[in-house]
């Protein structure tokens, strides 16, 4: 079967080329986003294969989270345009680019924390699960198998995260790892195309980062579907990215495979700095 | 009109009459001498002007009462109900020093200034600031039961009565073209006191320490705390500032509008509330131009359109506003990071 | 284990309040029959059915949407008065239930028509000036239905915003005058059908708050970014709460309307709201037993407290005050706990008491 393209591969080991399906699913061509007289980010090309995982790095303040934002339409481009599975997502809002497919977690954990585990999972189904208002009202004419569906789906999402024993826990009331499992199961419940997940590993132990790893790998091969995150964790993006994109003030400075990018000395220049930097 | 008034030509428009389409809540300011104008255009033009000059004198008053809120609103964030009743706290104070104690004007008013600033400061220091770090409804719940309170104190000490407030501007008014239009005392005074309590605050807010501990309080209370700000005394003196600002308001809008009772307070104070939002709730000058122009809107709707729907008139360009500028007209943008 | 507590969670909830509103029923019913309650009380027992009603609907758009509404009066006066008009334009040979019925529905339909014209609006502003807007809303209502004349003759409708004259009514009556409000309203509100009114708006609010829509809402108050990206339509979401409160408010509003001979719109103000909201955070956000149980009581005090005379409403402001204090400052909830500490070492329980809802 085409979805069994992956092998597991020894977490040091870096593969640059796979069998990934390079097709983009996501495009965006010489994207750009000014706030006020100050441009954040300008001349972004790039493109997400189907089925690959990429990585968007780049020092603090290189403009990293508004490229996500940008994706999701929380902000509209002042240039460029995005492309998704072939169609623009020009001015369409955050819940309508989800409904095209773009999921995404974010850098300070949004959970519904009043709600249950299992309840922040099922609004994520919210969109696949039929329930017109009257059934939701009278409990009558399809609620109970809808109700069911939802949970069994979102049971399966927590499983999936081995979490299914927090079903009933509170969600703001979880350890820190498990609000970013969560967050990315809630995101997953929405049937995407691309997940973004804004640095997952934030606040992570060596273990959890582990963990975390191979949580990524599992959901590209099990939802046949392609991640992109933003990362500063380098061991993390080396090792399961295949395409990763350098950021630095706004600007694209390096594409390329972890090999590519960690000899680049554009990319060692931002990180490290020139020696004479103009101000 | 349901209650009497006595000082006809002082009276622009009742508060307490807003019940009732029949009460004739006329403008007593044009051709108050019986020589009914020659040209009907310069009537025309006259009633405007009187009716503009009212709604600046009201929406002063407004203003004042308002920039309570908004001072309020900008250090603790959250809405004193309870503002609209310390108005007429300050107005009954004022009403007893110089009715029953013999107080001159300045001294009368100066006293419901001092009583008053106790009111706020032991108000927010009883009620509101055990409940600093819950919600804001629990807040805003709290300050409704301090307004009961209030006017319930008041209802036991004063009685349900309207008292007939006496105007504590003693000399008279302006006539000008042959008494075509007349300017009271209280307009003047009011505008003035206004534009003086405006000045003074923005200087204070930009330039004494106290002021900009307060602006600091108002961006980032822990931040500010840490910066060794005294958060505590900072929310007591804005809600000393604001209370004596209430009692100046509460004596301006009851030496306007002559009837006094424990409810007084709380029409003018919704309105104020509202002024405060219409400019942009806790910007200073936006309190100043929301006052002004819910105080015009709200007199040229009374003369023009309807006395009984100058109420709706007045939430409706609110509302309009409110969809136009959703943070009122001088209000910061809010920006949500994701 | 989970499974089953996370079931009688819902479950508890419903039978707590569908309960409490029987057995309130069973046991004062009959009570009403065999006239042994005073008049005093026999006379509070619609209003507070009404007043339970709007609670709870107000408990959808504060509890459980999250957003203040200063203005729910509003909703509950034009389902009054529509009400009142609908009764009054029924012919007079029909049964009173089925005139109620129908004033009931008509009144929660305009209430819903209205909800809908003041949600597109009000649902695009946030937090206080949201609440603001509410206010203002619930004001101009007030004002309009205040200068408003309705009359009724044999070629059906006349209104008027001038007086009760400009009507030009050939042989009818005036039902609605201005504002004196609608006079000679037909009393035909029974405690029965206040009750049932209760159980209704219950099976509504509980039955939505635990559905797909219900999750919706509640999600946007938590987060509505996060909601956002997971795809929900936050407009229509929270317009669909809103609305839903509005007609649960205007049927509160029409049992309330004709429980009176006479009723005029300033009854329905700014304190009327507010009444209802200190209902709300009293007994606690998105609690419904809770708004059922803190709407009775804080309905009945000033009644208790009557022979107090002028000191009722003072003792009602303090109390009001203290609860708040007692139940949101720190320093309170530290005490609590130590007392419950206390009283837990005492009676040597299992640690697992359900955290108390609220």
């Amino acid at each position: 079967m085409a979805k069994d393209k992956m092998v597991p591969v020894p977490s040091n080991s870096i593969v640059p080329e796979r069998d990934v399906d390079k097709t983009p699913i996501l495009e965006t061509h010489h994207l750009g986003i000014d706030f006020g007289g100050l441009t954040a980010v300008d001349e972004l090309t790039l493109a997400v294969g189907r089925t690959e995982i990429a990585g968007l790095i780049g020092p603090n303040g290189a403009g990293k989270t508004t490229v996500f934002n940008l994706l999701t339409n929380v902000y509209q481009p002042t240039r460029g345009t995005i492309m998704l599975d072939g169609k623009s997502t020009a001015r369409k809002n955050t819940e309508q680019v989800n409904r095209m497919g773009i999921a995404r977690t974010f850098q300070n954990i949004r959970l519904f924390s009043n709600m249950s585990v299992l309840d922040n999972v099922k609004v994520g189904l919210h969109n696949s699960i039929k329930q017109p208002l009257i059934s939701s009202i009278t409990r009558l004419f399809g609620y109970r198998a809808s109700e069911k569906k939802s949970r069994d789906e979102a049971m399966e999402l927590l499983k999936f995260f081995k979490m299914e024993d927090m079903a009933n826990h509170q969600a703001g009331s979880l350890p820190y790892g498990a609000q970013r499992r969560l967050e990315i199961a809630r995101a997953l419940a929405t049937h995407p195309g691309i997940i973004l997940l804004d640095e997952p590993a934030a606040g992570m132990n060596p273990s959890e980062t582990a963990e975390l790893m191979e949580n990524i790998r599992r959901i590209r091969d099990n939802f046949n579907i392609a991640v992109m995150l933003i990362e500063h964790d380098m061991n993390l993006v080396m090792n399961i990215c295949e395409g990763i994109c350098v950021l630095d003030h706004g600007k694209v400075i390096a594409k390329g495979t972890p090999e590519e990018i960690k000899s680049n000395p554009k990319v060692i220049e931002a990180y490290l700095g020139k020696k004479k930097e103009a101000k | 009109m349901r209650f009497p008034v006595k000082r006809s030509e002082n009276a622009f428009i009742c508060l307490k009459n807003r019940d009732g389409p029949n009460e004739n809540c006329k403008m007593t300011f044009v051709c108050t001498n019986g020589a009914k104008s020659e040209t009907v255009k310069e009537g025309v033009n006259m009633t405007f002007i009187s009716n503009l000059i009212n709604g600046i004198s009201l929406g002063s008053v407004y203003a004042i009462i308002a920039l309570g809120y908004t001072m309020v609103y900008g250090i603790a964030k959250m809405l004193n109900f309870a503002h609209g009743d310390v108005i007429m706290v300050g107005a009954y104070i004022s009403y007893c020093a110089s009715s029953y104690l013999g107080f001159s004007p300045v001294l009368s008013v100066l006293l419901a200034m001092v009583v008053c600033t106790v009111l706020g400061v032991a108000i927010e220091a009883f009620a509101y600031r055990p409940l600093r770090r819950s919600g804001s409804l629990a807040v805003l719940i709290t300050a409704i039961g301090v307004s009961y309170l209030l006017q319930n104190v008041a209802l036991l000490i004063w009685g349900s009565n309207p008292k007939a407030f006496k105007s504590l501007v003693t000399f008279g008014s302006i006539s000008l073209f042959d008494g075509k239009l007349i300017i009271t005392a209280e307009s003047i005074v009011t505008v003035i006191a206004c534009i003086i309590i405006m000045v003074g605050l923005s200087l204070f807010t930009k330039k004494s320490k106290m002021g900009k501990a307060m602006r600091a309080v108002s961006e980032d209370k822990d931040a500010a705390e840490l910066m060794g700000i005294n958060v505590n005394v900072t929310i007591s003196l804005t809600f000393a500032i604001g209370s004596a600002l209430a009692a100046i308001a509460g004596v301006l809008l009851c030496s306007a509008y002559p009837t006094l009772q424990p409810t007084t307070g709380s029409m003018p104070g919704i309105k104020a509330f509202t002024a405060a939002v219409f400019g942009g709730i806790g910007s200073i000058p936006g309190a100043m131009i929301g006052g002004i122009l819910l105080g015009i809107i709200e007199i040229f709707s009374k003369s023009y359109i309807s006395t009984a729907l100058s109420d709706a008139i007045v939430f409706a360009v609110l509302i309009v506003v409110l969809l136009v500028k959703p943070t009122g007209l001088l209000g910061k943008k809010i920006t949500e990071k994701v | 284990m989970n499974k089953t507590r996370k079931l009688s969670k819902f479950t508890l909830t419903n039978i707590k309040c569908y309960g409490m509103i029987i057995v309130a029923f069973a046991v004062l019913y009959p009570m009403l029959k065999m006239n042994m309650i005073s008049n005093k009380i026999s006379g509070l027992l619609i209003p507070i059915c009404a007043y339970i009603v709007m609670a709870i609907s107000l408990n959808l758009t504060v509890g459980f949407l999250g957003e203040l509404s200063l203005g729910h009066a509003g909703f509950m006066s034009v389902g009054a008065f529509s009400g009142v008009i609908t009764v009054a334009c029924m012919q007079s040979g029909l049964p009173a239930p089925v005139k109620l019925l129908a004033a009931i529905i008509i009144g929660g339909i305009m209430a819903g028509i209205l909800g809908l014209i003041i949600g597109i609006p009000v649902i695009r502003l946030k937090g206080d000036y949201l609440a603001i807007v509410t206010l203002a809303f619930g004001e101009i209502i007030k004002n309009i239905i205040n200068c408003l004349y309705i009359g009724v003759d044999g070629s059906g409708l006349h209104f008027s915003m001038k007086s009760a004259e400009a009507l030009n009514l050939s042989d009818g009556k005036i039902i609605l005058n201005g504002p004196q409000g609608a006079v000679g309203v037909s009393k035909i509100a029974t405690f029965f059908a206040g009750v049932l009114l209760i159980l209704f708006a219950l099976f509504v609010v509980l039955n939505l708050v635990n559905s797909k829509t219900g999750r919706a809402v509640t999600a946007i108050r938590d987060n509505r970014i996060a909601a956002e990206s997971v795809g929900i339509n936050i407009t229509k979401y929270k317009l669909t709460a809103f609305i839903i409160s509005a007609v649960i408010a205007g049927m509160a509003g029409a049992l309330y309307g004709l429980n009176f001979s006479t009723i005029a719109a300033k009854k329905f103000d700014f304190n009327t709201s507010i009444l209802i909201l200190v209902f709300v955070v009293l007994g606690g956000m998105g609690n419904i037993p809770g708004t059922i149980i803190a709407t009775t009581l804080l309905y009945m005090l000033p009644e208790m407290l009557r022979q107090f005379s002028d000191y009722r409403m003072l003792i009602y402001a303090i109390v009001l005050i203290l609860v708040m204090l007692a139940t949101n400052s720190p320093r309170a909830k530290v005490f609590a706990n130590k007392i419950v500490g206390i009283f837990k070492k005492n009676n040597e329980t299992d640690g697992e008491g359900d955290v108390s809802n609220g």
